[in-house]
């Protein structure tokens, strides 16, 4: 919980991670790749605040004190939600696996959330996983990386037709939130990886469904803005929108902001911190103390409350996840934030 | 008498061209040329590091193959190399680039057969379209034009002085669109008009796009700072 000014913000944390990318955990023969991935994620860091950067060293593996003293000691998360990500062509035992995830919730039982993954290309063994996993971990949600490397192939897209059969499976087993993380590779290559159309189809065809873009869809956030407005089950997942731009783009920072407040609309935009690329306590605290501008620049956007501000940093990913919320922290008004049912375009555009 | 040899100059003035296509930005202004080498003989060596390893790698290739255009381009250049350097898949693309190949020959098995990247660069061309007219819209509305007055403008209308008219001009010849001066002056991607009284509304769009493309220029730039320690001229950013 984070309190300023009076007002009491529930703060769930709908994107971290508990990875280990050390050289230990490298696969032999594919070390260029594992470096250059947890490289990248370092060079993300550093559009945090200065003082809140680490060392190469500690980022590939932090412990288990760093992420309780980031995320709950200081960071203000009531609730988190750990996404699993394998990548495990590259790391041994896995970049960041939902065994590896859970090792973390099992001791924190009343505050972190363990979210699985599938891969279509993994076939009927991945289906089966799905289902151990999913009773193993509780699922409520998995996350989906579409640029992973699986044994020759570069990447795949939630239309393939093996995908469906995992989003069935998904729905059999009571997990609801999809969350979808694109990236630069997609078969075929001459294609934009990045593009979020398919999204789009599996959310039409899936309205049972919730789908969280991660990263709000960037660096297609046009495109992604398109399809939330349309889609009612489509959610924006603010991890790298304040970590990578609040800080270092304080303008941009606003027009992004004023772009997915119009488009997206705040009952549906979900705050992340995408720890450990960024601590969440600078971007909880900055988060409540931004204010978009009253200047003509940024006249036509939507101007957030502190209402706006309570429903991204929780209350709505406490809806899709079946979080309870202390009632001395929901809104005050009684109101709470809208269901997908609830959901309308936002101002016709 | 000498021959006349290419220059780093003439070779950078030629890179200056080449735009990274998810951008709209040309290379060198991104700081993407990390090196260029002229030997006395006119042999040309130019070094690309893109922000990351991890950049797509079609829009990679595009921008390598790009740049081996734009170079051997110039008559007094002999051979020219172009390499990507740091980049997951630089390997595949500078081999391919040697020998002349295409996307395909990079990666084959990988693609969908032989239009190359042909649809991709033209997606992307029309969204740099998209950009730079609401750019040229938003200059002309902020110098007092009514949006009526706007919407009814055609090419013949639009003010020489201004970079993103120019730049709109030279993409709708591109993609072969009309640019006649009896044109309307903006369009739609698909080169309709944009419909008279939705001008505003169209906007609304066009500066999403436009804001899309020019937050991943400001994420490319403070990772380029970052990671591969290039600064270059970027107003927007707060520097630590």
């Amino acid at each position: 919980m984070y309190e300023k000014n009076g007002e009491k913000y529930f703060v769930v944390d709908a994107h971290q991670h508990f990875w280990d990318a050390s050289p230990d955990n490298w696969v032999k023969g594919q070390e260029q790749y594992a470096k250059g991935w947890i490289e990248c994620f370092h060079a993300y860091m550093g559009l945090g605040p200065p003082e809140t950067h680490w060392p190469l060293e500690k980022f590939m593996k932090y412990s288990e004190d760093d992420y309780v003293h980031d995320v709950f000691e200081e960071g203000h998360v009531d609730a988190g939600i750990l996404q699993s990500t394998y990548l495990k062509e590259w790391y041994t035992e896995g970049f960041n696996t939902a065994e590896r995830n859970a090792r973390m919730a099992e001791k924190f039982p009343d505050k972190l959330i363990v979210n699985g993954r599938f891969d279509p290309r993994e076939g009927e063994p991945g289906l089966k996983q799905l289902e151990e996993d999913a009773k193993r971990y509780n699922l409520k949600g998995v996350k989906v990386y579409t640029a992973e490397w699986y044994k020759g192939s570069r990447g795949w897209k939630l239309t393939d037709p093996e995908a469906q059969m995992f989003l069935d499976k998904c729905k059999e087993l009571g997990i609801k939130n999809i969350h979808a993380h694109k990236g630069p590779t997609i078969w075929p290559l001459d294609k934009d990886g990045f593009d979020v159309k398919d999204i789009d189809v599996a959310a039409t065809s899936n309205p049972e469904l919730n789908f969280i873009v991660d990263h709000v869809g960037l660096p297609r956030i046009e495109d992604f803005c398109f399809m939330a407005t349309q889609e009612p089950n489509v959610y924006a997942g603010l991890a790298v929108v304040i970590g990578g731009l609040m800080h270092a783009r304080p303008r941009f920072f606003n027009r992004v902001m004023g772009e997915l407040l119009f488009w997206v609309g705040e009952d549906k935009m979900l705050f992340g911190s995408d720890y450990g690329i960024w601590e969440p306590k600078w971007q909880v605290e900055g988060f409540v103390d931004w204010k978009m501008p009253d200047t003509e620049e940024y006249s036509d956007f939507p101007h957030p409350t502190t209402e706006t501000k309570k429903k991204i940093m929780g209350l709505n990913a406490a809806k899709l996840y079946d979080i309870e919320v202390p009632a001395e922290l929901q809104l005050k008004n009684g109101a709470t934030p809208a269901a997908k049912e609830d959901a309308q375009l936002v101002e016709s555009a | 008498m000498t021959a006349v040899t290419a220059t780093t100059a003439s070779v950078l003035g030629a890179l200056a061209e080449v735009y990274d296509p998810e951008l709209d930005e040309p290379i060198t202004r991104l700081g993407f040329v990390t090196s260029c080498e002229v030997s006395a003989d006119g042999d040309v060596e130019v070094v690309l590091q893109l922000p990351t390893p991890q950049c797509a790698p079609n829009f990679a290739f595009l921008m390598a193959a790009d740049a081996r255009t734009a170079v051997r381009r110039l008559p007094e250049v002999r051979e020219v190399t172009i390499r990507l350097e740091d980049h997951y898949t630089g390997a595949e693309i500078n081999a391919a680039l040697a020998r002349g190949e295409g996307f395909a020959g990079a990666f084959p098995d990988e693609t969908d057969g032989d239009e190359d990247l042909a649809a991709l660069r033209d997606l992307f061309l029309r969204k740099a379209l998209v950009a730079r007219e609401s750019r040229l819209c938003e200059a002309l509305l902020a110098d007092g034009a009514s949006p009526e007055e706007v919407a009814a403008r055609r090419v013949g209308d639009l003010p020489d002085d201004v970079p993103d008219a120019r730049r709109c001009l030279e993409l709708r010849r591109r993609l072969g669109l009309d640019d006649d001066p009896g044109s309307p002056a903006f369009v739609l991607p698909n080169g309709d008009p944009v419909p008279p009284g939705e001008l505003r509304r169209w906007l609304r769009t066009a500066r999403l796009v436009r804001m899309s493309l020019e937050v991943n220029g400001g994420i490319c730039r403070s990772l380029l700072r970052v990671h591969r320690g290039v600064v270059i001229d970027d107003p927007e950013e707060v520097l630590r």
